[in-house]
């Protein structure tokens, strides 16, 4: 047993952030907000070209074939910075064009390009107006585009979506997607923790920095309880699904209730503990705030993923 | 990275599995807060002893079998799958021994360890006195040079196991604090018998009226210098090692709680009300907190090892609020049944619960250790 992310996987990792940090994906997210998309397909690029998009397509199709614990750390990185746009969709509608009419997008994908989006089941795509082709798990359907509640994203299914039939494939994306999406979630709440560690250190009242008060240092130590205890499941989750092991949905919808959750208390706390400015659109704090909102709900709300573990979770002797 | 328990792994657990299977009591003993109670887990202990499943991790030397993190982890697991009795001798073999490990001398080791692991003789802690609990800095019991060793003079309580254990171990001022300069300085860490002369052991009842542990008066004990843990006066260090293994995997380990929450799921089947889903969702949280429990002390055995430091503090938050989650959902569940002493262990392990969040460092003391030393929050006032 190894359950450590490895040097290569760490470096891949660093070297996301690194770009990520040199990028001001604020700027990026506020210009999507404002409806100019141009700085987020240019940054999209050049996280393809950084191996990024490529995680989850096929290797014929110029891709690295599924690698689900290198996914979920990247996305872990992607949430950390605030990207906004449909990253969790994208990879997870990777899996589901080889074989059909679409395939030819695939290398597009892999490469930053192309941008893809993906309707859950009876459910809305994510920024299908940014996505180059959106397919829908289910029945061929439309909904008109609709802000969500972070600014920069956007929900609808368009008259075009591809229908994709329910089956191992769509079961497949599905559980993906939860993945993503809790890693994303995940990785926003790491920011948001360490942003307000950093304000509380520094912002004084009574003079003294409020990080002093038990009741701030408690407040955060909980959510760092919270993200490190998330942060095994993801990646048991993430381990699941590269053996293709029985337990796998029952592990992805733990890690998606626990990385959901936890992305949302971060976001709580980083709210209370900033105070006014905190509850401000220009300070970029916001973009990491509403963000964890719609990651706790997408793909699976916590109760939802509570239900699944107790109804799919098998017996203790078939687990052993 | 993987999961995959290797074929020799395998075979350990399949070794572990068969024994427990065939020696595990068919009826649970009676509660080990009690004298018939610790009577028979003493000799579940031998029992455990004589086939070398007492203490997995130790050395053979010491009656162990070598066994790596992870099968112990494993090992863990299939002791409380089974429903093996708790551990009477806990406080020893998984507090006192790994500070002998850290901090003492091959004598002590070979002298003390054996009848440990053997259940032999059992180990009570004493830590905090009516003036010192979470600032454990603050206590007050002396040890006073003598010819050959110490006395011990002062007041411990809440000493867990106390009320039937046979050796205490504890920390001592030995250096006043006006010659020392500070109150972490000028202590010692020592070991000394309960039925030694000058020792009055009075018993508390917990809150069931169980005495699982007990008030420990010392009026010059002596103490030869042979029991003294690492260096007279440096005592600190080494129970700040102690209380990280409190913290940490060694004490409460994820078996028992994968363990309680298959016990919940299993409840949940039989009495559960389909139709309460808040109830429904306290059984999976319980059932996702046992399996990140599990996995994040996978990844430990993965690398550097349990966690210490501040780190066993993170630690000890998820693990005690976990287990009074796991009980206090299992009693809400049992609903009349629930406070029927006799009918399920429910009762008896949540009254254990209630404990965790106080014992080892109140977690409200966690909280500033996590915030501090992990968080690199500014050190405040306690209060």
């Amino acid at each position: 047993m190894r359950f450590l992310l490895d040097t290569e996987q760490r470096d891949f990792a660093a070297s996301l952030a690194a770009l990520l940090s040199a990028a001001d994906v604020p700027a990026v997210a506020r210009a999507r907000a404002a409806g100019d998309d141009a700085p987020l397909r240019a940054l999209w690029r050049r996280l393809g070209d950084a191996g990024a998009f490529a995680l989850a397509v096929p290797e014929e199709f110029g891709g690295t074939g599924l690698l689900p614990v290198e996914l979920a750390l990247c996305c872990v990185e992607l949430g950390r910075h605030g990207l906004p746009g449909p990253a969790a969709e994208t990879f997870a509608a990777s899996t589901l064009l080889a074989g059909t009419e679409q395939q030819a997008l695939l290398p597009g994908v892999a490469s930053g390009q192309l941008i893809l989006s993906l309707a859950a089941d009876g459910g809305y795509a994510a920024d299908p107006d940014l996505a180059d082709a959106v397919l829908c798990l289910g029945d061929e359907r439309k909904a008109p585009l609709r802000q969500s509640l972070d600014p920069a994203r956007r929900m609808g299914v368009p008259g075009d979506a591809i229908a994709v039939a329910p089956g191992p494939g769509s079961e497949r994306a599905t559980g993906l997607a939860a993945l993503c999406t809790a890693a994303l979630a995940l990785g926003t709440g790491r920011h948001l923790l360490a942003a307000t560690v950093g304000y509380t250190r520094t912002r004084t009242q009574f003079g003294v920095p409020i990080g002093s008060f038990q009741a701030v240092k408690h407040r955060l130590a909980d959510v760092l309880l919270q993200l490190d205890f998330a942060e095994p499941l993801l990646y048991g989750a993430a381990v699941a699904v590269q053996d293709s092991a029985a337990g796998a949905a029952v592990d992805i919808a733990a890690a998606k209730a626990a990385c959901g959750g936890a992305g949302y208390s971060a976001a709580r706390a980083a709210l209370q503990l900033h105070g006014a400015i905190g509850y401000t659109d220009e300070f970029d704090l916001s973009l990491w705030i509403r963000r964890a909102r719609v990651l706790r709900n997408a793909w699976g709300s916590p109760s939802a993923c509570r239900r699944t573990v107790l109804e799919l979770r098998p017996a203790a002797e078939v687990r052993n | 990275m993987d999961l995959q328990i290797g074929t020799e792994e395998q075979e350990f657990r399949a070794e572990a599995r068969d024994w427990l299977r065939r020696h595990v009591p068919a009826r649970r003993l009676p509660s080990l807060e009690t004298a018939a109670g610790f009577a028979a887990h003493r000799a579940w202990e031998q029992q455990l002893h004589a086939d070398r499943w007492s203490v997995v991790s130790w050395p053979r030397r010491y009656g162990g079998r070598d066994a790596t993190l992870l099968r112990w982890l494993l090992f863990e697991e299939e002791y409380y799958a089974a429903g093996a009795p708790g551990r009477v001798s806990q406080n020893g073999i998984n507090l006192l021994a790994p500070t002998l490990f850290e901090h003492g001398t091959e004598e002590q080791r070979a002298r003390i360890l054996p009848d440990m692991a053997s259940g032999t003789t059992v180990w009570a802690q004493a830590w905090s006195e009516p003036g010192a609990g979470s600032d454990l800095a603050a206590l007050r019991s002396t040890a006073t040079r003598t010819e050959g060793g110490w006395l011990l003079d002062g007041a411990k309580t809440w000493s867990s196991r106390a009320a039937f254990a046979d050796r205490a171990f504890g920390l001592f001022r030995s250096t006043p604090v006006e010659q020392s300069g500070a109150r972490h300085r000028g202590l010692t860490y020592l070991m000394f018998p309960l039925d030694a002369p000058g020792v009055t052991v009075r018993p508390i009842g917990r809150l069931d009226g169980k005495p699982a542990f007990a008030e420990i008066f010392l009026d010059g004990v002596l103490v030869p210098d042979r029991d003294v843990i690492g260096e007279a006066g440096q005592g600190w260090r080494a129970a700040m090692s102690t209380a990280g293994n409190e913290r940490g995997l060694t004490l409460r380990s994820p078996g028992r709680f994968l363990a309680a929450a298959d016990r919940l799921v299993e409840l949940w089947r039989r009495l559960g009300d389909p139709g309460d889903t808040a109830m429904a969702e306290r059984v999976a949280d319980a059932v996702i907190g046992a399996r990140a429990y599990q996995l994040s002390a996978f990844a430990a055995a993965s690398g550097e090892g349990g966690p210490t430091g501040a780190a066993s503090s993170l630690n000890k938050l998820h693990w005690s609020e976990l287990d009074l989650t796991l009980h206090e959902t299992a009693l809400d569940l049992l609903g009349p049944e629930g406070e029927l002493a006799d009918v399920e262990e429910w009762s008896e392990g949540y009254v254990f619960a209630l404990a965790g969040p106080v014992y080892g460092g109140t977690n409200e003391i966690q909280r500033d250790i996590v915030a501090e030393r992990l968080l690199g929050l500014p050190k405040g006032r306690r209060g």
